[in-house]
């Protein structure tokens, strides 16, 4: 029996990597809520954003966490130009036709950073990368601690966009009643592709913040965009606190599975998770659904 | 009841299924040992598309998991094989069953529950990444390191368990095939059929009318997972090693689902030309990437890539209705 500290920390650190995994899931249910188009290469984008960070760190030592807000830059330029090129003229087309468009996305970027990366998984050394802070008998990693709080401050400052921008408003109208925003004017092809692009920033911002705590190969983000799901589905489709609610729960429950069972077998306890949340609460932890 | 297989279906439609028949009979004779390998994959997933077609492309309901179904029915039969000895044909009547019952099981807590649309899906990708990391940790099956089928030298083929040359393995996957064909055409004759097309077109509306909508997404649903499972046993038997990794991985469930989403949902020929058209670009790229010398992993599926968005971008219905169009054989159907 292991002492009770060390279930205290590993359930710590499964929150605080949780909450990056809700700032990614974050970025899907953005694009969702928004757009209605189910972004099945999201997984695949947070590679782009893991790739550049470390080419940025390897070649100029720039650190990730410095490089947030740039990458996460590129990333809405990205997400902006992929909106209004690809994926624009299918946001009326069935879900199955979306979902052959991205996996078509999602299977070019992880091949395209298979042929200049190759196959190895490659990540940061940072210089304080085991540096750790002790609270008591709690004892938490350094980079999990500054990862989740960028988290935090990239999530508060889209959930101020959303509430306090005229952009923001503009958006969320578009959400709420598509022809209605149609009707009082606003361009909605940019600010879908606007709100596009803040999902790549999000899901950019999360990968640059993984990679200290996560290595990446070419061929990982399937995973994640499943995970993105698991989470988004479990905290609400839509609902942005539910994102990050989803993400805490599904880390937490990752670690302490982990470390209870197998590593290998965590993930099976997010799956039952989300097989309950469908089950009970299809709308999701705070999701709210008509029907 | 052959008359009524084939009112309605033009002549020259009927002339050109008889010559494709023909073709795919005859094939064996011409087809060298690798051409044969691409055609039994083909073949395999022109069934398992024709399966999965039943679920989205008649009754409206998107399964993102059908690989859980190929799993289930792959590793039951190869399990009984394995350490029983009993053959696959005994282990359909296990392994049908067993995948027949998942499937009834997430339909019945989706339809129950009214998930649908992108949740459903979501929920058929989630039970199959459940079982695919359960079989990795089910020691009874070998876990992650894997199943294996004894292999031998067999001086005849053995249809009945299913051992012997590649040819064999063709041929029951066209006999499959053909008749997930027959059978599918059959189905969207029936009342059923119809049934399926007003819940996919319009569910409430369906409602309305007395259609008992839960019962019609259910039988769908045991349908294709029951059809899907036989799959899975060939699979096993054909391959002779099972990893969970492999079998209930998701890029399966995407590889089943492209084919009849390029032939053209919903239609009964769409996920025989889908299967054709994809494997064969697939191995077209092959080819054409060694012939120029380019050896990179990765630039075959960028290719491949680029080919599936420009597909879905040109013929949003898929493939099929416009080579009908072309032959003249006229809107959907056959």
């Amino acid at each position: 029996m292991l002492p009770l500290s060390v279930y205290l920390n590993v359930a710590v650190g499964g929150v605080l990597t949780g909450l990056v995994y809700g700032l990614m899931a974050l970025g899907l249910s953005v694009i969702f809520g928004v757009v209605r188009v189910v972004n099945f290469a999201h997984g695949e984008m947070m590679t782009i954003a893991m790739y550049i960070a470390i080419v940025l760190f390897s070649a100029f030592h720039l650190d990730p966490l410095v490089m947030l807000v740039p990458i996460a830059a590129v990333m809405f330029v990205f997400g902006y130009l992929l909106q209004i090129s690809v994926i624009n003229p299918f946001i009326t087309r069935p879900e199955h036709s979306q979902f052959l468009l991205l996996v078509g996305v999602g299977l070019i970027i992880s091949n395209v950073l298979l042929i200049i990366f190759g196959p190895d998984s490659q990540n940061v050394q940072v210089a304080y990368a085991f540096d750790s802070f002790q609270f008591g008998p709690l004892i938490v990693d350094a980079t999990k601690l500054y990862a989740c709080i960028a988290a935090i401050l990239v999530a508060a400052a889209l959930f101020a966009f959303f509430q306090y921008t005229q952009v923001g408003t503009a958006i969320r109208a578009c959400a709420d009643n598509h022809t209605g925003a149609l009707v009082v004017g606003l361009d909605v092809k940019r600010l879908y592709a606007l709100t596009f692009g803040l999902g790549a920033a999000c899901v950019g911002a999360a990968g640059t913040m993984l990679l200290l705590i996560f290595d990446v190969t070419p061929a990982v983000g399937p995973a994640y965009t499943l995970l993105a799901f698991v989470i988004v589905i479990t905290g609400g489709l839509g609902s942005m606190p539910g994102a990050l609610l989803g993400g805490v729960l599904i880390g937490f429950t990752e670690a302490t599975a982990g470390l209870l069972f197998s590593p290998s077998a965590k993930s099976m306890f997010s799956f039952a998770i989300l097989v309950l949340v469908l089950l009970f609460r299809p709308q999701g932890i705070m999701g709210k659904r008509a029907a | 009841m052959i008359g009524r297989l084939i009112e309605g279906v033009p002549r020259r439609a009927l002339i050109l299924l008889g010559l494709l028949l023909v073709a795919a009979l005859l094939a064996p004779l011409v087809a060298s040992d690798y051409l044969l390998t691409v055609l039994i994959l083909i073949f395999y997933f022109a069934y398992v598309g024709q399966a999965w077609n039943i679920m989205m492309g008649f009754a409206g309901q998107l399964s993102l998991g059908h690989a859980l179904y190929v799993g289930l029915g792959a590793y039951s039969a190869a399990a009984l094989f394995v350490h029983f000895g009993i053959g696959p044909w005994i282990g359909l009547l296990v392994a049908v069953p067993v995948a027949a019952l998942a499937g009834a099981f997430i339909g019945y807590l989706a339809f129950r529950f009214r998930v649908g649309g992108v949740y459903f899906a979501i929920l058929t990708i989630a039970v199959a990444e459940f079982a695919r990391v359960g079989f990795d940790h089910l020691n009874w099956t070998g876990a992650s390191a894997g199943l294996f089928l004894p292999v031998k030298q067999y001086a005849h083929n053995n249809l009945w368990l299913l051992r012997g040359h590649p040819v064999m393995f063709y041929y029951l996957l066209l006999v499959a095939t053909v008749l997930a064909f027959i059978g599918c055409r059959m189905l969207l004759q029936s009342r059923i059929g119809y049934f399926w097309l007003a819940i996919r077109e319009d569910e409430e509306a369906a409602r309305s009318v007395g259609i008992d909508t839960f019962r019609y997404k259910m039988v769908a649903v045991v349908i294709s997972a029951s059809m899907t499972a036989f799959a899975g046993v060939v699979f096993a038997f054909y391959y002779n090693n099972l990893f969970p990794e492999q079998v209930f991985n998701i890029a399966q469930s995407i590889e089943i689902i492209l084919g009849p989403i390029v032939g053209g949902i919903g239609t009964l020929f769409g996920p025989i030309l889908g299967a054709f058209v994809l494997t064969g670009l697939a191995e077209t790229l092959t080819a054409a990437l060694a012939a120029i010398g380019v050896d990179i992993p990765g630039a075959k599926q960028v290719f491949y890539g680029l080919c599936l968005l420009l597909v879905i971008l040109a013929l949003p219905d898929g493939v099929w209705p416009w080579v009908s169009r072309r032959l003249g054989l006229g809107g959907d159907g056959k």
